[in-house]
């Protein structure tokens, strides 16, 4: 393999041509929209701004989804004429229990309860105990209907991220209940964290007859407007879902700042029939459990639309119509994590990160060509080839580059070399052993070769690893080695030994210089 | 002045007996991976935010820092922080404080985060925010679990390719050389105090690929020789094969040495301890490289490697 035909040749001159080309979008602006013109995305620790990691509370879409079930199966039991006494509720094993009137109505209750339609499949199981009849919630059902919530959060937490105008952010899914988003260049997330940590459930329902105490079937809120706890019918009349627009406005009468809200036809159609039936009672208007106000339905209404007058003030209405058109989440987020680094401090990262790689770089160079002379030479051109494809591999991916990234990357480079100097050190023991330049340049290169591999299949593996259970910024820093394993490959096995070939090739030296 | 290296480690035809001091060598290693261990358990690592959960927060403030000032205006805020400290230049001001207790602590972090922004904004108009990050308790325990299964993985990945590659007994040996790799650096970290946190087990990894990566050539370099001088007894044959690849062994280990170097010294806070802890890595992996690996092989396979090869 003394010999690279043509072929070989333009090849690889062609991958280093090309590598350079990807790089360029790093460097240079587009010249034309057409083009494609892909670059590294620097991380937020270089470019600062706020990584938020967000945590679905399953345990309130379990006892959500526990009351909506217990609603349908009193209503199919009461459609059925069955009758039933101390229906409960237990959140802790996820699971709903109630005793049927009599023996002989047990078997067709827990026939009905069989045909309740479930959400998804197997959500439940019912079954018999102490001559109650049990319905479970299964975890694994639990556990699909999270993924399902996280993706409807995910378009939720997006609308509402645009709305506030961030440029450029990462929204993602990370596991089975939590979602990770980035914001580059927001150094302040405070509004963003308390717009996504509400979940924005607007619901319309009467209040109790009897306001002051909770009955059967209401439950007390907090009213925030005149801070006291009213009970509201837990009977929802109309739900947020219902909403086709939002808007922040001044109240004619008041002057100050109110929400007006826009219902669909049928939503329209339930809050006039509602409104028709009760005249001269109070509905309250719920915002995530909290009253928000509870007026005295003066007339029906039956055009669909209202304002919610509760004390705002311009940021506080505004956000809340911002919520209202973006949707309500499935289930309330917290956050678990935040990250946030400054302007300042992601510019002398990137800083330093520039000045430890190129004094890395020089001081590697200036090693090996002291170290092995002419083929120490080559070794840097193909080091200098390596650095220029892996940033080339991780433009074309459009990967994310952070200062753990840009340390992997160094790394890398001090230890590409190390295939330089293994052939280095086969071709001098195989010029010490007597043979002559040819011999010894191909049984240097060829008996290098399994040892490189061997060494890099190795340090591959453990990075892949690391990749496959890492997180954050280890993730990134076994990427840049990864992919430089890939690239020291090449560049050793192929560029390095290219050139020391054409050397050869030209000057037919009688003695190699090692 | 291309023509020819300007120097070289160790001679060519220098024998060094290495393997002489196999004994002293491996009690030295046992000795200080001993101390190691102890080290790990009193006083301890010093957890980093991303393992122990918690808040920091640094800051930059117009004028030099005034510490009482700070203190003043959080405790004002009915904040009480861990840790008030300079570092960097007199104006940076790290507060740090750890994962509160009790049922809603997770929401309680990310409040406090918020609450100790606002509160030394108010105390020193101008102030900059450098960095406010806050782990949650759960977030930190999950992020410990999965650090060290990456490092269980990668090790059990090791020992798996040298086992299929090379032997048993290389595979073994490698990966006892490794652990005391490991734990002599769990050492250091111990003694320097440098937060072990997500960046370290990264460096931690690092060091052991490396660390692999140089056992590997030193094997391969027996496992020819075992093929070739059929008949030289193993303690001679390892000698041999060290010598033989002394030159790269340490050529390599200083090219690493020299690219983590400005890491080191110029990385900025982020990457000082990780570079720094490279640097204890590569001397540790070379030197055990030299003095463990292959005397371990030679006290594990004195007579099952030589018959093997014999057979074979």
């Amino acid at each position: 393999m003394m010999y690279y035909s043509r072929l070989r040749l333009l090849g690889v001159a062609g991958i280093c041509l090309i590598g350079v080309l990807l790089c360029l979008p790093n460097f240079l602006r587009s010249p034309s929209p057409s083009l494609p013109w892909r670059q590294i995305h620097l991380g937020l620790d270089l470019r600062g701004g706020s990584y938020l990691l967000l945590q679905l509370d399953l345990k309130s879409l379990e006892h959500d989804r526990l009351q909506s079930l217990q609603d349908q199966a009193r209503q199919t039991l009461l459609d059925r004429s069955l009758g039933y006494r101390d229906f409960a509720r237990d959140d802790a094993t996820a699971s709903l229990s109630f005793m049927p009137r009599s023996d002989a109505e047990r078997d067709s209750a827990l026939k009905a309860m069989q045909s309740l339609p479930p959400v998804v499949p197997n959500e439940f199981t019912t079954s018999e105990k102490d001559g109650r009849i049990v319905l479970t919630l299964q975890h694994d059902a639990m556990l699909a209907r999270a993924r399902e919530a996280v993706a409807q959060s995910i378009e939720i937490v997006r609308r509402r991220i645009d709305a506030t105008g961030a440029i450029d952010p990462s929204i993602a899914r990370e596991g089975d209940d939590r979602i990770v988003v980035e914001l580059p260049g927001v150094s302040d997330p405070e509004r963003i964290k308390s717009l996504l940590g509400t979940t924005a459930r607007l619901t319309f329902r009467l209040l109790a007859p009897n306001p002051s105490v909770a009955s059967p079937g209401s439950t007390m809120l907090e009213d925030e407007s005149v801070h006291t706890q009213v009970a509201v019918q837990d009977h929802v009349d109309v739900d947020g879902t219902d909403l086709t627009n939002a808007g922040a406005v001044i109240d004619q009468q008041s002057g100050g700042w109110a929400v007006t809200f826009q219902l669909n036809s049928a939503g329209a159609t339930a809050f006039g029939n509602v409104t028709r039936a009760n005249v001269g009672k109070r509905f309250a208007i719920v915002l995530d459990n909290k009253v928000i106000e509870a007026p005295n339905i003066i007339s029906p209404i039956t055009a669909g639309n209202g304002q919610i007058t509760g004390g705002f003030d311009a940021r506080s209405a505004s956000d809340l119509a911002l919520l209202l058109r973006a949707g309500a989440l499935p289930a309330p987020l917290s956050v678990v994590e935040q990250r946030t680094i400054g302007p300042s401090l992601g510019a002398a990262s990137i800083h330093a990160g520039i000045i430890s790689l190129l004094t890395g770089l020089l001081l590697v160079i200036v090693f090996m060509v002291l170290f092995y002379g002419r083929f120490g030479l080559y070794a840097d051109v193909a080091l200098f080839a390596n650095l220029i494809l892996m940033v080339a591999i991780l433009s074309l991916f459009q990967a994310t580059l952070t200062l753990p990234g840009m340390a992997g990357m160094l790394l890398t480079l001090g230890m590409a070399v190390d295939a330089n100097i293994l052939i280095n050190e086969r071709i001098r023991e195989e010029v010490k052993r007597g043979r002559g330049p040819l011999q010894a340049l191909q049984a240097g290169f060829d008996r290098a070769t399994g040892t490189i591999i061997d060494s890099n299949a190795t340090a591959f593996l453990a990075h892949v690893m690391l990749f496959v259970f890492g997180t954050g910024p280890v993730r990134n820093f076994a990427l840049t080695i990864t992919i430089g394993i890939v690239t020291t490959l090449f560049t050793t096995l192929l560029l390095s030994r290219l050139l020391v070939v054409r050397w050869y090739a030209l000057a037919r030296p009688k003695e190699l210089p090692v | 002045m291309l023509s020819r290296p300007l120097f070289r480690f160790v001679r060519d035809d220098r024998r060094i007996n290495f393997m002489r001091g196999r004994h002293m060598g491996l009690i030295v290693s046992a000795v200080l991976s001993i101390a190691s261990v102890i080290l790990f358990f009193q006083p301890g690592l010093k957890l980093g935010l991303d393992f122990r959960g918690g808040i920091i927060v640094e800051a930059q403030t117009p004028g030099p820092a005034d510490f009482g000032k700070l203190r003043a205006a959080l405790d004002h805020a009915g904040i009480h922080p861990d840790a008030v400290q300079a570092f960097g230049s007199p104006r940076d001001v790290r507060i740090s404080i750890n994962a509160p207790e009790g049922a809603d602590r997770e929401a309680q972090t990310q409040k406090l985060v918020d609450g100790v922004k606002s509160a030394i904004s108010a105390a020193e108009p101008g102030t900059q925010v450098l960095r406010a990050d806050a782990v949650g308790a759960s977030v930190s325990s999950e992020l410990f679990r999965d650090g060290l299964l990456a490092l269980g993985f990668s090790l059990a990945m090791i020992l798996i390719y040298i086992w299929v590659r090379f032997e048993r007994e290389f595979a073994i040996s490698a990966v006892v050389t490794l652990i005391l790799d490991l734990t002599k650096t769990v050492g250091f970290l111990a003694i320097t105090r440098f937060e072990f946190d997500l960046v370290m087990v990264a460096a931690l990894l690092t060091i052991l690929g490396y660390s692999t990566n140089d056992k590997v050539v030193v094997y391969d370099r027996i496992r020819e020789n075992l093929r070739k001088y059929r008949t030289m007894p193993l303690r001679e044959l390892l000698d041999l094969s060290i010598n033989e690849t002394l030159n790269r062994t340490l050529g390599t280990s200083m090219t690493v040495f020299l690219a983590a170097l400005p890491l080191a010294l110029f990385g900025g806070s982020t990457l000082t301890g990780f570079a720094t802890v490279m640097l204890f890595g590569i001397v540790v992996g070379t030197s055990s490289s030299i003095f463990i690996a292959a005397p371990l092989l030679l006290l594990m396979g004195e007579k099952r490697l030589r018959k093997e090869t014999d057979a074979g």
